[in-house]
């Protein structure tokens, strides 16, 4: 008798757990996602075959894994939200989630988390969504493979693609962001990486990020971004190997950093950008092995920038290295290489025996009447330049690079390992 | 006029220096494009070094031959010539041949680059277009004070002082307004300032090309839109001509009057 019971309790534990898989398509038994969803239990499969599906809101409560088979298409024809997740461990994979209707009054979202843990989302497509992914209030999720291509037009109207809002150890790797506000919108968000995502042709930023501690991001592409990429009231940040690209306008960048303590940006390429890094407020920053190429200014700083290092990195044919308002000056700039760098190195160490000077003069004279711009690489500002060059009166002496580099650095050869 | 011209010209491709200048322009280019690695840095490089050599050159050329070829001049004016004829065609001369040394020492190098099929094809050409453009009018200028002044010495003089000015001293004062004014909106000044020195308006217009409008802020944005559009562009290309045509009416004047 107790064998029984002992060989029955096994059984139903295990039908408990053996996952049964719905099936959802426009002919089968299962033609609403909806529909299936009400009928799942916990830790079901729901197969959505291809086909268009326009059931409004779809509300996920359970933890379910949601696979999509030859791209179905979720529509949510403009007028609603489409996926709203309240159950932890769902998972969802090849759907394509289309027309989240703009609207002024709440954050619709193609895919929306509320409070949830252990979640995937891997490998959909959004198109035309308002927000695309919006995760509030969660932690330990994976958001990778996903392509988002919005329609926004103007900030005013449009929505982030990838949102994040209060949450923990995240995951956002792989994507494809184009055309929205921001692109990946980080507030409140602590212990998470952003990894080889490429963000492009959003209105405002690449990435958006404020308030979150503890977060790495390396290996993305941020390129012809409104503004390019806006890293603000933030502490231990590191910056790998990220590439900034083409931020090129009156107002725009390739980062921007503003309050933030002890970061770390390494390894990455600052491509023709109006200015590759705008400072402001910021502390304790290590820039290591970056290329500044092309850019209008390379670096700019504002008041506040204290304790800052930039070492050994490229400055190649910026029009501006390095802009500096503060007059107190305690940020290292040694052992760089400067393309400007006209000075000799007797030893033979490789390093230019005479200081180089970033700010060059014309650059003091811009940043007080910006209008003298349209005098730009004329003879009579080549003239001043050299002047001030031979002897400093204007601009700040102690700015200088006292060891910098006579050969360009080859940062392939020599990267570090992470 | 166009046989004068025509002999003008020939007498200068017999010149040794034309063909310095055209050989630097080629040996500069090639150097830049070759050594310094990529067409729009070359642009950049050799837009710095036109800017400043062309006029300084055009002027030097330009009183150069007045003065030089002045007893020619003086068996001219015997003839039943039109004295307007004789000194256009002279300047024209001038002003033709130093245009094709910059045509042939620059556009060569960049053809064999490949300028056709890049995308700075337009960068190229506007910069060209400047440099033809100050061939011209520089010319002009220095056979005007040339015309003006019997005394060489004063004649050399006077038109190094002209392209300093334009070179230099103009853009000096231009920033000394700027700062001293800065407390007043400048924009339109600072258009309306650039269109009275060619060496400036050239200059902003391959900067506008270039893209560099984007570092000018608030300055820029109101350039771009004035300059940037088609109108603009035909408006600095008018004014271009238009600094051609006036010391090139001087000359006319001149000419018509003095006595020789």
């Amino acid at each position: 008798m107790r064998k029984t019971t002992l060989i029955f309790t096994f059984l139903l534990a295990f039908l408990a757990t053996q996952a049964a898989t719905i099936t959802v398509c426009p002919d089968c038994e299962y033609s609403s996602i909806s529909q299936a969803i009400a009928s799942a239990g916990a830790g079901d499969e729901i197969l959505i075959q291809g086909g268009v599906y326009q059931e409004g809101n779809i509300l996920v409560d359970k933890p379910l894994r949601l696979k999509g088979e030859g791209w179905p298409v979720l529509d949510g024809e403009n007028e609603t939200e489409v996926l709203t997740v309240t159950a932890n461990g769902v998972t969802i994979e090849g759907l394509v989630v289309r027309n989240v209707g703009t609207s002024y009054l709440e954050d619709r979202a193609g895919i929306r988390m509320r409070r949830v843990r252990d979640f995937a989302i891997r490998g959909n497509r959004l198109e035309n969504t308002f927000f695309g992914i919006y995760l509030e209030h969660c932690s330990d999720g994976l958001v990778s493979n996903n392509i988002l291509e919005g329609q926004a037009r103007e900030e005013m109207s449009s929505g982030n693609a990838i949102h994040l809002w209060y949450c923990k150890r995240m995951l956002v790797e792989n994507n494809q962001v184009r055309g929205h506000r921001d692109g990946i919108y980080f507030e409140f968000v602590d212990d998470s990486r952003i990894r080889h995502n490429i963000s492009e042709d959003n209105l405002r930023y690449g990435l958006h990020f404020m308030f979150s501690n503890d977060d790495d991001y390396f290996r993305n592409t941020f390129r012809r971004n409104g503004a390019g990429v806006a890293v603000m009231f933030s502490r231990n940040i590191n910056m790998w190997e990220n590439r900034f690209e083409y931020n090129w306008g009156r107002a725009a960048y390739g980062l921007l950093l503003k309050e933030i303590y002890d970061a770390e940006i390494r390894n990455n390429v600052f491509l023709e950008n109006t200015i590759g890094i705008y400072v402001e407020g910021s502390t304790r920053i290590r820039y290591r092995y970056n290329e500044f190429s092309r850019n209008g200014w390379a670096m700019k700083m504002s008041g506040g920038c204290l304790d800052n290092e930039v070492r050994a990195n490229n400055f190649l044919y910026n029009t501006f290295d390095l802009s500096l308002a503060s007059a107190p000056n305690n940020n290292a700039f040694d052992g760089n290489y400067w393309t400007d760098y006209s000075g000799y190195d007797l030893g033979r160490d490789g390093v230019g025996d005479v200081p180089y000077h970033p700010v060059k003069l014309f650059n003091y004279v811009v940043n007080r009447t910006p209008e003298a711009m349209v005098l730009l690489r004329s003879l009579f500002v080549d003239l001043l330049n050299f002047s001030e060059k031979v002897s400093p009166v204007l601009t700040p002496a102690d700015v200088a690079d006292n060891a910098p580099l006579m050969q360009k650095l080859n940062f392939s050869k020599d990267k570090p390992a992470f | 006029m166009f046989k004068i011209l025509k002999y003008s010209f020939y007498d200068l491709t017999r010149s040794r220096w034309l063909y310095i200048y055209g050989a630097f322009y080629l040996l500069l280019s090639a150097s830049l494009l070759w050594l310094g690695g990529g067409l729009s840095k070359a642009i950049i490089s050799l837009m710095n070094i036109i800017l400043v050599l062309v006029p300084l050159i055009a002027t030097m050329f330009g009183v150069m031959y007045y003065y030089n070829s002045r007893e020619f001049t003086e068996l001219l004016l015997a003839q039943p010539i039109r004295r307007s004829h004789i000194f256009f065609g002279q300047y024209l001369g001038v002003a033709c041949s130093l245009a094709i040394s910059l045509l042939l020492g620059v556009g060569l190098p960049f053809v064999l680059y490949g300028i056709f099929s890049s995308s700075e094809i337009w960068n190229f050409s506007i910069l060209l277009l400047v440099g033809l453009f100050l061939s011209f009018i520089f010319s002009a200028i220095a056979f005007f004070i040339a015309l003006r002044n019997e005394n060489r010495i004063k004649g050399f003089g006077l038109a190094i002082l002209v392209w300093l000015f334009f070179a230099v001293i103009y853009d000096g004062l231009f920033l000394l307004a700027l700062s001293m004014f800065s407390d007043y909106p400048l924009e339109r000044f600072a258009i309306g300032a650039s269109l009275f020195n060619p060496i400036d308006l050239s200059r902003i217009l391959i900067l506008l090309k270039l893209d560099i409008s984007a570092l000018m802020g608030y300055t820029g944005a109101v350039i771009q839109n004035f300059m940037g559009t088609v109108l603009g562009m035909a408006c600095s290309l008018g004014v271009l001509l238009l600094w051609v045509a006036l010391p090139a009416w001087g000359i006319k004047r001149v000419a018509v009057r003095k006595d020789f």
